[in-house]
């Protein structure tokens, strides 16, 4: 009884991951190679040429979402890493305080934040209305549907999973190590490169992790930012699957998706530690 | 989440950077440090503020997007859209039944994660990690395509299932980590005087865990509340709060929407302070 008791305690978790994660990947595999329309039903004819196909048409979206997911990474990055290094080493006593204002967005439903967004950039919005009846800006100027609007909207929704890990590494670094390096002449930049920087990387990379996988498949900020220049692979399997109702082709691309990012992760994953990634992903 | 907020450690971590610098020099680095963290913090505020404030905006026309003046009438008027109504019902029902679950199903793989060594252990947590690592696109995806396949009809179980499914593993590593740290010789004490198993759980471990439980159910009714892209793959005909604002987003997000968006936020930011408060009160 007692060798059995964490297999009694993990059987109801684990029958719901193995039924609604793992056995559904298999049925989109094998719906991506069906033929057939919605209205006739869909016949298994493992049509495996569809791969090829979906990838030819819709090559420019994959590589549009890999270039948007990974310049607002960076961005992302950039922004991220000052901020949680002056929360974590001089955010003294409120540093909870800092950390609550940085999760308040998330109290606020992601697509209603967005949405906020298409008020404040809209032509004659709050902030393009009253500079360009001031003549500071051109008449026909818009920031909505451009490529700036879709990439800072990414960055705006996924900051906070690039602060958090990043701030839980750099919390983590002794101070008394940054203090021996200077008792024996590090300079302060030299105590930051060889030190700081290193120490903090797994968070970095537990950043990535968190903002690029979502980023990238995101079609929440293009679909209410973009335009139709700026459609992204996750625009067109929505589309597909819950408008066309074009199962097949939709399942192929996310299949398609899926197996570049499992890629991705798990060569992430193996050099990280599994259990290091899921604890900084809980946070 | 305010696990991982040390305050203790904070007054050396300062002191031994700026020691070799001129004083004036630190001060105007941090002071221009400061300023950024406020303009990020300023930025991700933004669209918070907007949506508060166009809650009472007294606009004519549907698209509420310039300011005409401040109203109230809108808090009067929220039964206008009575499908809106309903869809913030739908999501405050799915929230709370979900939680229900996945607390119950992650507090279970918690302990066994946590307190067991196991064959399976490896490929559990495995399995939890590529819930939390995949994107949601693909999972939503992929159970659209289970469900399409046997033919389940796609409504509120299916999303309650799929919320379940992307909060479970989040809430066993809350709790799990919890476990890890609890004391064991209390509940050996418990047992030596004679508990039983059953009664040493009830009385001794649970209330231990306890508060990774509730950390680990508030984690899951804000993801469940919040969840709009795996939502809109699974539910079929029934609404929730972020897709209604996403089907209104083309034709114009009345002020309602804001006002209810503003309701739940004071909630949810009523609960974090409270929380936070009572941590503090505790430690």
């Amino acid at each position: 009884m007692k060798r059995l008791t964490p297999y009694l305690l993990i059987l109801p978790g684990g029958l719901w991951l193995a039924i609604f994660l793992v056995v559904p990947m298999v049925f989109m595999a094998s719906v991506s190679t069906q033929e057939g329309n919605v209205v006739d039903g869909f016949i298994q004819t493992f049509n495996f040429p569809v791969y090829g196909e979906v990838l030819a048409q819709y090559r420019t979206q994959f590589l549009r979402s890999a270039g948007y997911g990974l310049t607002a990474t960076l961005i992302s990055i950039a922004l991220a890493y000052p901020m949680a290094y002056w929360i974590a080493f001089k955010g003294g006593s409120r540093k909870s305080t800092y950390l609550l204002l940085v999760l308040l967005p998330f109290f606020v439903s992601f697509v209603l934040r967005t949405v906020s967004w298409r008020f404040l950039l809209a032509d004659d919005g709050m902030l393009l209305g009253p500079m360009k009846s001031a003549g500071l800006l051109p008449e026909d100027f818009h920031v909505l549907q451009t490529t700036y609007a879709v990439i800072g909207g990414l960055v705006y929704n996924y900051l906070p999973f690039m602060i958090l890990p990043i701030y839980v590494a750099l919390e983590r670094v002794d101070p008394k190590v940054i203090e021996a390096a200077q008792d024996l002449y590090a300079a302060k930049r030299e105590a930051f490169t060889k030190i700081v920087l290193p120490l903090s990387l797994p968070g970095v990379f537990a950043g990535v992790l968190m903002t690029f996988v979502p980023m990238t498949a995101d079609y929440v900020n293009a679909g209410i930012l973009g335009g139709p220049e700026n459609t992204m692979i996750g625009n067109i399997i929505q589309t597909e699957y819950l408008v066309n109702n074009d199962y097949p082709t939709a399942a192929a691309l996310s299949f398609t998706l899926m197996a570049a990012m499992l890629v991705g992760i798990f060569a992430y994953a193996k050099a990280l530690g599994t259990e290091n990634v899921l604890e900084a992903a809980a946070r | 989440m305010s696990g991982t907020i040390d305050v203790t450690k904070t007054p050396a971590t300062s002191v031994p950077a700026g020691r070799r610098t001129p004083r004036g020099g630190r001060r105007l680095g941090d002071r221009l440090l400061l300023g950024y963290v406020w303009l990020i913090i300023a930025w991700l505020l933004l669209p918070i503020v907007v949506m508060i404030l166009f809650g009472f905006n007294d606009t004519q026309s549907k698209s509420n997007v310039t300011w005409q003046g401040f109203t109230l009438q809108w808090w009067g008027r929220l039964d206008e859209y009575p499908q809106l109504l309903e869809a913030v019902r739908n999501s405050i029902y799915i929230a709370v039944l979900s939680t229900v679950i996945t607390t119950t199903l992650g507090t279970l793989l918690g302990l066994a994660l946590g307190r067991y060594r196991f064959r399976g252990q490896g490929t559990t947590n495995l399995v939890m990690f590529a819930a939390i690592a995949s994107p949601e696109l693909v999972m939503g995806a992929s159970l659209l395509s289970l469900f399409i396949s046997v033919g389940v009809q796609t409504g509120f179980a299916t999303v309650v299932v799929a919320h379940v499914l992307f909060s479970l593993s989040f809430v066993a590593i809350t709790v799990r980590a919890r476990v890890i740290g609890l004391d064991r010789s209390i509940e050996e004490a418990a047992r030596d005087l004679g508990a039983s198993t059953w009664i040493t759980f009830w009385r001794i471990t649970f209330p231990m865990i306890l508060p990774g439980v509730l950390a680990g159910a508030l984690l899951a009714f804000a993801l469940s509340i919040d969840d709009f892209v795996i939502t809109q793959f699974t539910s079929g005909a029934t609404q929730t709060f972020p897709l209604w604002i996403w089907g209104a987003t083309r034709i114009g997000v009345p002020p309602q929407v804001n006002i209810l968006g503003t309701l739940i936020f004071a909630v949810g930011v009523a609960i974090a302070v409270v929380n936070t408060v009572t941590a503090r009160r505790r430690t």
